[in-house]
């Protein structure tokens, strides 16, 4: 994946429902929360070396980083409507909704 | 092993750092300077700073907007150290959104500009309730919004450190800019607080 942003602000996008710690030791920075879940791009945030990798030391991949925004009651189920969660995701855990 | 750890609290400070200096630079991991600069930041970062920016932005148009396009820019504008430290955005309330602070993974905090965070960040449970029931924890510490305004929580995940530039208070339209830096506190600069005139 290249370090460019492929993602407009204002796409909808979906996080990955993905859950890596099943399958071995790893370092994930996408919280559990927001894994499944619909949100959008509200800001690009720029070029940063994934985190997966750099903790193991290992040679990190470039990825664009998002600020995507997430309507809080969807997730929880309860809450309040119209409070949000605002979530740094990685562009390696997003795909277009 | 017990031994080995007792020898290492003999040696003397000031021995320990320059032999770990020597090494850190024979490695090509940190330059004595780049040590330097470090413990510099280290020691300047508190609330305080955090607050001037605060200040600085209620009174200067122009700083605030360049601080909520570029926290980093805008820091090292007031002579803030931020060599070396992770990206800082900071997020504007406005009259009908309030935004709250939190790493849900761990204590990613802007600590260039605020200091270590408090100890309650990094409990389990100020991390949890932040995210799922933000009413609940903010009416815990007494923050009470007004009617119709929405929460946004960010959650600090990963390479940016966010900070909140909060809601000057109204009743300080008079005030110069060394008396605002003075009235904003660490917990008003992530929105676990409003900043409140003393006696309001």
């Amino acid at each position: 994946m290249s370090g460019s942003p492929q993602l407009a602000v204002g796409s909808r996008v979906r996080v990955r429902d993905d859950w890596p710690e099943t399958r071995g030791r790893v370092h994930i920075r996408t919280p559990h929360y927001v894994r499944g879940r619909t949100g959008t791009v509200v800001r690009c945030l720029g070029d940063f070396p994934d985190p997966e990798q750099l903790a193991f030391a290992r040679p990190a991949r470039i990825l664009p980083l998002y600020h995507v925004l997430f309507e809080q009651p969807q997730i929880w189920l309860e809450g309040c409507a119209g409070d949000q969660l605002l979530v740094e995701i990685y562009g390696s855990w997003l795909e277009p909704s | 092993m017990a031994g080995t750890v007792l020898r290492l609290e003999e040696v003397a400070g000031e021995r320990l750092l320059r032999a770990v200096a020597a090494l850190l630079a024979a490695k090509g991991i940190a330059s004595p300077t780049e040590i330097t600069e470090q413990i510099a930041m280290t020691d300047n970062a508190s609330p305080a700073q955090g607050a001037r920016m605060v200040a600085r932005a209620w009174v200067d148009p122009q700083f605030r907007a360049l601080m909520l396009s570029d926290g980093t820019r805008a820091a090292e504008m007031l002579g803030i150290p931020m060599r070396g430290a992770p990206p800082l955005g900071v997020l504007e309330d406005t009259p009908d959104l309030h935004h709250l602070i939190v790493c849900t993974l761990c204590s990613c905090y802007p600590r260039a500009v605020l200091g270590y965070p408090p100890f309650w960040y990094k409990s389990g449970a100020y991390r949890a309730r932040a995210v799922r029931d933000p009413r609940g924890l903010l009416a815990e510490w007494g923050t009470v919004l007004d009617p119709g305004v929405r929460i946004r929580v960010v959650d600090s995940t990963a390479d940016y450190r966010w900070m909140v530039l909060p809601l000057r208070p109204a009743e300080t339209a008079k005030w110069n800019e060394d008396r605002l830096a003075a009235l904003v506190r660490e917990t008003d600069m992530i929105g676990v607080t409003l900043p409140r005139v003393a006696g309001d």
